[in-house]
């Protein structure tokens, strides 16, 4: 099965700031923006990453061809449960979604 | 009036190519700015007031730059010395600084300026009223202000300014946000307000918002309309895409930047490629605040850390690892239970896969096919001496812990001696929050001083 990460150009995510996360998907065309938008909904970001869907900041970007969604880290950066200081790796929970 | 603003780099310390460098000098700016800090390593380096990067990598690349402000005659700002921007790494900076002036012969003056906060006066401002939380909203009173280690106010443009006003050669800030340094002279000089903050946001990681990221040099142009940004390596470009994307960039929100005074807001920006290499930017607007606030940043130390490192190599180790971690943790709160007097609050005992689900945890979708597995245990004590203790108690039972009751003891591989590592006190960021302030210099204090 093909996976998100198979057909964008690129999926990043980062801390912005030591309390939220977060994660931009360039689709690269208007066309594969079009088919992001019907497949990642803000619903499916929260149950990948077990945030509640009131904390989901969603933008969709059609001049960039991103989606791009932002919400508070369920462990604080650096704090003693954390995995993932920079928040780098959390981006594949999306890449590896199937389409 | 165009303000010519050159960054040699995202950070100082990271290294940037010279004659990129060599490039930007050449186009003769108004002011060199940069930034050297970040929160993005982690609640440590505020916490011990320490750098990220070495001493030696900072010198030798601020040599250069002092290098090029003589030859231009023109001021030369860093923001957010030595990672944190705490009072002691302004002087750090400042150290560095009288060092390579006495080392090229140059005589300079030079502004430093203090944003570190007490805890007591953050305290006084708690009670006021005048410190409000950001979201996600982090709980704190005043026992918690207590317990922080160091705390930063972030500076905007209007405290650089402060400090360029004096006439100084050379400026060493404490922590201001990523974009004060650049887009502070632009400001000052009555350029667009809007364009100078968007230049400073698009500049402020160096050639990040370029074609070649790693060269570094990037220069802006901000006039009373807008602003043109592109990079000093040969190779690099910059685009509409990689400029409109950086906004993208470690920021929750790609359409508003808030900043001490104001917010940034690029929904209506307009980009466009003038030859290839620069990109040219209309219609970003700054939003002027009611009220002048400054964001806060705090880290505490919460405990003491041991680690310890073992690798499983056998298959059916390695097949059943999830098991063998889950009955060792049991298996190690009843030893501790049985052999130290020990409160259950004092510590805490963590096992990570590395192999299996380290980096995601519970979030991890899928299985493993790795044909190792590295077990890294996290010892978290109320002491120093505790964790240490723990950690060594937990040793030979990492070294040699079966799976089941019936079985050859097994040892697996540790890959070095001793195997606990102790890695002193661990910090956690605790605050998220602005305070307010009447006049951009109250919290902030100005020295200047002739090396």
């Amino acid at each position: 099965m093909a996976t998100v990460g198979d057909v964008v150009k690129k999926i990043r995510s980062k801390n912005a700031g030591p309390y939220w996360l977060t994660i931009d998907v360039f689709c690269g065309t208007e066309q594969v923006y079009q088919q992001m938008l019907s497949i990642l909904s803000v619903d499916k970001v929260a149950a990948l990453y077990q945030v509640p869907v009131d904390q989901i900041k969603c933008f969709e970007l059609s001049t960039l061809n991103v989606i791009k969604f932002s919400f508070p880290r369920s462990t604080v950066q650096g704090s003693r449960f954390d995995r993932d200081m920079h928040g780098a790796q959390m981006s594949v929970l999306l890449s590896e979604l199937g389409i | 009036m165009t303000t010519r603003v050159l960054v040699p780099s995202g950070v100082l310390g990271l290294g940037f190519d010279h004659s990129a460098l060599a490039a930007g000098v050449a186009a003769k700016p108004d002011i060199i700015a940069i930034d050297g800090g970040s929160t993005d390593s982690g609640p440590y380096y505020l916490g011990t007031s320490t750098s990220k990067y070495s001493r030696a990598a900072c010198k030798s690349e601020w040599k250069l730059l002092l290098q090029a402000r003589q030859e231009l005659q023109v001021p030369l700002v860093i923001t957010s010395c030595g990672t944190c921007g705490t009072d002691d790494m302004v002087d750090w900076m400042l150290e560095i600084t009288r060092e390579l002036a006495a080392e090229l012969g140059f005589k300079l003056t030079v502004a430093t300026l203090y944003t570190e906060q007490s805890t007591e006066h953050i305290k006084q401002q708690l009670i006021a009223g005048r410190i409000s939380p950001l979201q996600p909203v982090v709980a704190i009173d005043e026992g918690a202000i207590d317990a922080i280690d160091h705390i930063v106010a972030l500076a905007g443009a209007e405290q650089i300014n402060a400090a360029i006003d004096t006439g100084a050669d050379v400026i060493l800030a404490g922590r201001a946000t990523d974009t004060a340094g650049i887009c502070a002279l632009p400001l000052a000089r009555g350029e667009h307000p809007g364009a100078s903050w968007h230049a400073a946001k698009v500049a402020e990681c160096g050639a990040l918002c370029s074609t070649n990221p790693t060269s570094g040099v990037i220069a802006i142009d901000v006039d009373d309309e807008g602003f043109s940004v592109w990079p000093l390596a040969a190779s690099a470009r910059c685009t509409p895409h990689s400029v409109s994307a950086h906004m993208l960039y470690e920021n929750a929100d790609p359409l508003t930047l808030y900043e001490p005074g104001g917010a940034l807001q690029v929904a209506d920006s307009h980009y466009e490629s003038v030859d290839g290499v620069k990109v040219r930017v209309t219609g970003s607007r700054w939003e002027k605040s009611e009220h002048y606030t400054v964001k806060l940043e705090g880290a505490r130390a919460v405990g003491y850390q041991s680690t310890l490192m073992a690798i499983l190599r056998d298959a059916h180790y390695v097949a059943n690892a999830a098991q063998w971690s889950d009955r060792l943790t049991d298996f190690l709160a009843d030893e501790i239970r049985s052999r130290m007097q020990v409160e259950e609050n004092d510590f805490d005992i963590e096992i990570r896969l590395i192999g299996a689900n380290a980096a995601l945890g519970e979030l991890e979708t899928k299985s493993s096919g790795a044909s190792e597995i590295g077990v890294l245990v996290l010892v978290t004590a109320t002491t120093e001496e505790l964790a240490e203790e723990l950690a060594k108690l937990i040793n030979p039972f990492l070294l040699h812990y079966p799976l089941t009751d019936n079985e050859e003891l097994p040892t697996f591989a540790f890959p070095y001696s001793p195997a606990q590592t102790n890695r002193g006190a661990m910090y956690e960021f605790c605050l998220n929050h602005v305070m307010k302030i009447n006049d951009p210099m109250d919290v902030f204090r100005l020295n200047v001083q002739t090396l």
